[in-house]
């Protein structure tokens, strides 16, 4: 059974006389373990997709299945306990609070799971270690680079062990330094720890890192393609090729 | 143009000018309310006397209106200033589209304009109409009748209103011109990246500071709690500078403690938004320790205003009948040159002039008080001298002041006229009456080693161990500072000195009570007049009161209480929670992305929620209850003070003052809350 499983997914904005098909029929399913990339030029609806996933945005039509909870139908406090526990996000601008320290930013998504404050200590620890932030967990956002700040974020969205995590151009405000840095943590999470990622991104080179990725054109799938056994240099170029025939321009791809 | 973006300006930060143009409304509101009083009560059909209360009362509250003034002025300056400050990247953006400063004062002035002529506009349509509502205020306090009542708008006051706070919208708008003159670009577009640092503050300096402000603090309330008859005007002084200064590094150690204290526990501190909802309030103290200093010191000033002005309010009326039970009182007194009594007779100068008590009175009883030159309070007090003087400061220069004696017959009928309990003696004892609350426990002091005295060669002893609360003179307050009373047979006539009269007048109804008034009130003038124009001048003290005359008094010195009381205590409560309020709703509304993201990591609404009204909660509750605090010692030095004036419980005015406090004070903590709520639920 695969942990998700989207079914002909729409997602329309505007009125009758002008309307936007962000997402339009949109079906695939993602396995337990799995490292997918969505990939698309600015304005594709790649957004919008991973906004319908996580719940945060509705979608207009069809349905999505996190194991077998069909999120489209839940509300409210079901909503909100569905995303404390289920989901983690890591955002483009971290999203980090600043005026908690990484620890305590860390802690946040636990405490507001009720936990008890040992097992809070303790997974944080371990979280931070796993993502190399033990050093700057006593600091605040604005002592830290853009890179640490980007890595506490994905501390908070997997300290929770959640079943799928969502990123959405996570390497968006780094440096490319930091981007490698990042990407190699999430291949280490999804590689030790079996975490499901999904990430939303325009950049190959930090598509390279997934282990298959879809391609969006104007709402639709387009393509998909599997890394297989390819070493992430021959899965880079491929995505290139793909990414030359989807017909964006050479900065979307970059 | 100019006038099109400032609209739109305001239209656009509606919530953040809410609390500032609703606060300026309620300012100009009171502000009328209370000057338009003359105007509102002109139509009261009330007595000359009363009349000249009201006037009192006018210019009583145009004087302090010049302080409420200052206090509004100040508070205006001070929002202006702070609205000001979050629109930095607006004039930035101004700047950098090529607006020179000229014209971003002229839209400051715009605005300011619009928002001034917008308040005075519903302040005073609201003042106008909540007037009417004080004339019957007055109308009740005067026990006069509303038959008259028309609706009236007083032109003065709205003048008076206008040129006031015309004037502080000037200075507002000469404020913000000068302070656009001085800005630069820079600063403007970097202006909101300063307040992301966090600083922590050293804990163990924070513990210091708290011990040794809490210390200071101690210390004044021990000035003003204790020994309150050692406190001079120095004293007092000092009490109340190290009370300020301690309340502010009080504020400013708790707000460094405060965080710390609560991550200590963890289980406390990560559990749900605990620790967001801390960091935001820690955050928030710590950028307003000397707001809330001066807020602190508003509310406990207005709450001793306001309780101590339901307090005389509460009393007086009914201390009139307590302590002027009969319709007239009046005294003669002749001294020597060495200042002792002489003997007088108020009869005698009554029959000089033909006149007789009879005919003014239907009942009354005229006696003498009796002094002893052997009998003086000094050697009364004997050796406990020096305690007197341990507990209660200094006992004055009264080394020659004789104890005075009434006679116990006297005494009895003095209690038949008044209906009080009379008194009965044997031939061998004393006993000493006394209201004022301070001689009343020295007396009791006193009593409790059972002194003997000795009066014209009688001894005497205490009738019992206690004081009797009562009076012989009768007064609109318990200010009988003591009088013993003798057997009539211990009592020896060459000891007979001032003259004392009391009565009832021979009278049913109002109209005649006044008839009679103004009788007895004639004839005593008459005497008065005779008396010194036989050049019997010199050491002769005359002095008549009367009930009617108390009464007026209790009711004007109410009145007049309580309105400065209201007037001030609104001011106060409403600056407070305007400043609370403004600092709060900008505070949410820069927190607007933090809530957000809280929604995103699926965090209940209803803890959302909850963080919020914690939060304000805190806020405004720590300079409440720092406030109460003070209130409570402050009081203890108000009760003291008051009780030569009134003995009312303070238990009636306190729940006045809280209700006056919840009401505003509250008020605008709950238009917070829920400014807060719509603020971070705008985005969904």
């Amino acid at each position: 059974m695969p942990l998700l499983k989207l079914q002909n997914v729409e997602k329309y904005y505007g009125n009758r006389s002008s309307l936007t098909k962000a997402v339009n029929d949109i079906s695939f399913t993602v396995e337990k373990g799995e490292f997918t990339a969505i990939m698309g030029a600015s304005g594709s609806g790649k957004t919008t997709l991973l906004n319908c996933i996580s719940t945060i945005d509705r979608v207009t039509a069809g349905h999505i299945f996190l194991e077998d909870t069909d999120i489209t139908k839940l509300k409210g406090k079901a909503l909100n306990k569905f995303r404390r526990e289920k989901l983690g996000f890591i955002f483009q601008d971290f999203n980090l609070m600043d005026t908690l320290t990484a620890y305590e930013n860390i802690a946040l998504a636990l405490s507001i799971q009720k936990r008890s404050a040992k097992d809070i200590d303790k997974a944080v620890k371990n979280v931070a270690e796993q993502l190399g932030i033990t050093e700057v967990l006593e600091k605040y956002p604005y002592q830290m680079s853009g890179g640490q700040k980007q890595r506490v974020a994905s501390a908070r969205a997997i300290v929770t062990e959640p079943k799928l995590i969502l990123a959405d151009e996570p390497t968006g405000a780094l440096d490319s330094k930091s981007a490698k840095l990042l990407l190699e943590r999430f291949s280490y999470l999804n590689h030790e720890h079996d975490a499901t990622i999904m990430m939303v991104t325009h950049d190959s080179f930090t598509a390279s890192y997934a282990s298959r990725v879809l391609f969006i054109k104007d709402g639709k799938l387009f393509n998909e393609i599997n890394r297989g056994g390819d070493s992430r240099k021959q899965f880079f170029d491929k995505i290139i090729d793909v990414v030359t025939l989807l017909g964006g321009d050479v900065s979307d791809a970059l | 143009m100019l006038f099109k973006i400032s609209l739109s300006n305001i239209r656009k930060s509606i919530k953040d000018y809410a609390v500032y143009f609703f606060t300026l409304v309620i300012g100009v509101a009171v502000f009328y309310v209370f000057n338009a009083i003359e105007t509102q009560t002109a139509f009261l059909n009330v007595s000359d006397d009363q009349r000249e209360i009201i006037k009192f009362l006018v210019t009583a509250i145009s004087a302090v209106s010049v302080f409420v003034a200052i206090v509004l002025g100040l508070l205006i300056v001070y929002a202006s200033r702070f609205l000001m400050k979050r629109r930095n990247k607006e004039f930035a953006l101004y700047m950098m589209l090529g607006m020179s400063k000229w014209k971003i004062s002229a839209l400051l002035l715009c605005e300011t304009v619009m928002i001034g002529i917008g308040s005075l506009v519903v302040g005073l349509l609201l003042g106008v109409s909540l007037s009417q509502v004080m004339s019957a205020v007055v109308a009740n306090l005067f026990s006069a009748d509303m038959n008259d009542y028309r609706f009236t708008v007083s032109g003065s006051a709205i003048t008076k209103t206008i040129i006031y706070f015309g004037i502080m919208y000037i200075v507002v708008m000469l404020r913000s011109g000068v302070v656009i003159g001085k800005c630069r670009l820079i600063t403007l577009m970097q202006s909101d990246r300063r307040s992301e640092k966090i600083t922590m503050k050293n804990l163990w300096l924070c513990v210091i500071v708290f011990i040794i402000s809490a210390a200071a603090l101690g210390y004044a309330y021990h000035l003003v709690g204790w020994n309150q008859m050692d406190l001079g005007p120095k004293k007092l002084l000092i009490a109340i500078i190290t009370g300020a200064v301690a309340t502010f590094f009080i504020f400013w150690s708790v707000a460094g403690m405060l965080l710390r204290v609560i991550m200590s526990v963890k289980g406390l501190y990560h559990r749900g938004l605990n620790s967001f909802t801390f960091r935001q309030l820690s955050s928030k103290v710590n950028t307003t320790v000397a707001s809330m200093t001066v807020i602190c010191l508003m509310l406990f000033l207005t709450i001793c205003t306001l309780s101590s002005a339901f307090v005389i309010r509460n009393s007086m009326n009914k201390q009139v009948e307590d302590f002027f039970p009969v319709d007239f009182y009046g005294e003669m007194m002749w001294q020597d040159k060495d200042d002792q009594p002489m003997y007088t007779d108020i009869d005698k100068f009554y029959n000089d002039q033909g006149l007789r008590l009879e005919d003014d009175f239907r009942e009354y009883h005229k006696f003498n008080i009796y002094t002893d030159p052997g009998f003086t309070i000094m050697g009364y007090i004997g050796d406990k001298t020096g305690k007197i003087t341990d507990d209660y400061g200094s006992v004055g220069h009264m080394e020659d002041y004789r104890n005075e004696m009434i006679k116990l017959s006297d005494y009895n009928a003095l209690m038949k006229l008044y209906g009080y309990k009379t008194l009965e003696l044997d031939d061998d004892e004393y006993a000493i009456c006394a209201t004022f609350t301070g001689f009343v426990s020295i007396y009791d002091m006193l009593l409790e080693d059972k002194p003997a005295i000795n009066v014209f060669g009688n001894e005497l002893t205490p009738h019992s161990g206690k004081t009797i609360y009562s009076y012989v003179r009768p007064s609109m307050q318990p200010i009988n500072s003591g009088i013993f009373i003798v057997p009539d047979s211990a009592v020896d006539e060459s000891g007979a000195g001032t003259s004392i009269v009391v009565g009832n007048y021979p009278a049913g109804d109002k109209n005649e009570l006044a008839e009679a008034e103004r009788n007895a009130r004639e004839n005593w003038e008459e005497t008065r007049k005779n008396i010194f124009a036989e050049r019997h001048t010199s050491g002769m003290m005359v002095h008549m009161e009367t009930k009617i005359e108390a009464a007026n008094d209790a009711i004007g010195l109410g009145a007049l209480v309580t309105f400065l009381g209201l007037y001030i205590g609104f001011v106060f409560l409403v600056s407070c929670g305007a400043i609370l309020a403004l600092k709060e709703l900008s505070e949410s509304a820069d927190s607007l992305p933090r809530y957000t993201m809280l929604r995103k990591l699926g965090v209940e609404e209803k803890e959302i929620t909850k963080s919020v009204f914690t939060q304000s909660a805190i806020f405004f509750l720590l300079p409440l209850l720092l406030a109460c605090l003070h209130s409570y010692f402050g009081l203890k030095l108000g009760r003291f003070m008051l009780s030569m004036l009134v003995s009312g419980s303070l238990v009636k005015p306190l729940l006045f003052t809280a209700g006056v406090v919840v009401l505003i004070y509250g008020g605008y903590f709950l238009l917070t809350f829920l400014g807060s709520r719509a603020i971070i639920r705008e985005q969904k």
